[in-house]
């Protein structure tokens, strides 16, 4: 199975804290990958190492086979980004925050339209075009930020804590969404430490004080026991 | 051509933004009026000016102070630019900005272009309303002056741009803003020529002579003239490629010590 991300001998220190150490795992094309880690794990560190906004020393991140360091702007094209904290304009309607987006990526004209019109009916946010964001709840703003990650058609998708805020239903509802990207060959990194967020025949990364803990298929990984009580064993952490 | 794409699109944006904050657009404005209005009419008794480069005779203190104004509002506009962009990295629009996948220096470009239109922007609305006082210059002034302004706007706001990318939270800005703009504005040439701050103080002079924002405004006012004067380009480039290499190392990701 080829890899939508490979992630090699990562290190990264803020200060003289150690963030990251020696971080090695792989994304299949077409699978939900869970970055499962408690608060501080790392998670945001390598989330913001993969979209290029801070430097790994070592290490090597490589999208669809694009060396981050050395091709970004091929690997950059390649993925769709969904940050933990929000990343909008709240005074401009749905519909400009999109355009925006599909400008920073090259789109525009009837092709941005279109992607626009497909990436919120993707999401159920159609009828949402007009607003503006302000006046959205917390999952429809969440929802118009995964629709923005796909405009420009990538291949990996990345989610910094996603559900951070959101009630049960809107958690859910997202998780699904997203889950059901993967029937379309995208492939997902979904950091979390919420094990409910997980199916059994996700893959998993856990992450656990900036190192890679354990990784494979959840069922694989856990074996007999339930994912909430194998977090709190490997981590220490309330799930 | 999608890069092109791209960089309207942050101009675009700001310049949306600069139009729908209206409070914004006339404090811009007001600030040098009140200026020309208010303390040029007190200053011209109490300043004499001799005729220097590029005057051929005695002007009025209005006339002299117009270049220095125009400079302030580039001035205040670079540091807005700034605070927006710091606004931009709280609200995190600016990680989506720099996730895109274009050259850094590209994209940071081209918010420095953005900002550099509004304070043209600005500047064009206070010649306008300098004409209809009186202070007019000749059209041949008004074509050169337009370069000058753009070169001003562009190296003032990679200040701004240098800062932003030093400060990490809007409170802060406030004060470095105090700590930038003041300083640059008072000792430059704007208010005074540098004869006279040399009578005053030989320190000061010097002060004002390495001061970037002094070069600024002596190229719009030579260019308003419909003349160049060279040092102040060449100080005045210099500035603008020292200001923008370092932020761009500013926004450059990150890097760890080795390892």
């Amino acid at each position: 199975m080829t890899e939508a991300l490979r992630v090699a001998g990562l290190s990264h220190d803020w200060g003289r804290k150690p963030a990251l150490r020696d971080v090695s795992f792989a994304v299949p094309e077409g699978r939900f990958c869970a970055l499962l880690g408690p608060n501080g794990a790392g998670k945001s560190t390598l989330m913001a190492v993969l979209t290029g906004l801070i430097r790994p020393a070592p290490g090597v991140v490589s999208v669809g086979g694009h060396d981050l360091g050395r091709s970004p702007r091929a690997a950059l094209a390649r993925i769709g980004v969904v940050y933990q904290a929000p990343t909008y304009d709240l005074d401009r309607s749905v519909f400009a925050n999109l355009k925006y987006f599909a400008a920073l990526q090259g789109l525009s004209g009837a092709m941005a339209r279109d992607r626009i019109a497909a990436s919120l009916a993707r999401l159920g946010m159609e009828e949402r075009a007009g607003e503006k964001v302000a006046a959205l709840n917390g999952g429809h703003r969440r929802r118009m930020e995964i629709a923005r990650a796909l405009i420009h058609a990538p291949r990996l998708l990345l989610l910094d804590e996603p559900t951070v805020g959101l009630d049960a239903p809107a958690r859910a509802a997202i998780t699904a969404h997203v889950h059901a990207l993967t029937a379309e060959g995208i492939s997902v990194l979904w950091a979390t430490h919420l094990v409910d967020e997980l199916h059994p025949d996700d893959d998993l990364v856990l992450l656990h004080q900036g190192r890679v803990a354990a990784a494979g298929r959840v069922d694989a990984v856990t074996g007999a026991t339930p994912l909430a009580e194998w977090f709190l064993t490997r981590t220490g952490a309330a799930a | 051509m999608k890069a092109l794409i791209a960089a309207r699109a942050i101009i675009t944006r700001e310049l949306a933004r600069f139009v729908t904050q209206r409070e914004r657009f006339f404090a811009a404005l007001v600030r040098p009026l009140v200026w020309l209005f208010v303390f040029a009419a007190g200053f011209r008794a109490a300043l004499g000016l001799s005729i220097i480069p590029p005057y051929k005779t005695y002007i009025s203190y209005e006339t002299y102070i117009v270049p220095g104004l125009c400079g302030m509002i580039l001035l205040f506009s670079g540091m807005q630019s700034s605070l927006s962009l710091v606004n931009d990295r709280e609200s995190g629009t600016m990680r989506l900005m720099l996730t895109a996948p274009w050259p850094r220096w590209f994209l940071l470009g081209a918010k420095l272009l953005a900002g550099a239109m509004v304070g043209l922007l600005q500047v064009a609305i206070f010649l306008v309303i300098a004409w209809g006082y009186g202070l007019k210059f000749s059209l041949i002034g008004y074509l050169a002056a337009l370069p000058a302004l753009a070169l001003a706007g562009i190296m003032l706001g990679a200040l701004g741009l240098f800062l932003s990318a030093r400060i990490r939270q809007l409170e802060n800005f406030a004060g470095v803003m105090n700590f930038v703009i003041f300083p640059m504005f008072f000792l430059s040439t704007a208010l005074y020529p540098l004869w006279k701050m040399q009578e005053s103080s030989p320190l000061l002079a010097t002060l004002c002579e390495i001061n970037p924002f002094t070069h600024a405004v002596e190229l719009v006012r030579f260019a308003l003239y419909g003349q160049m004067n060279l040092a102040a380009l060449g100080w005045t480039v210099l500035a603008f490629a020292l200001f923008f290499g370092l932020a761009l190392l500013g926004y450059e990701p990150a890097r760890t010590r080795s390892r």
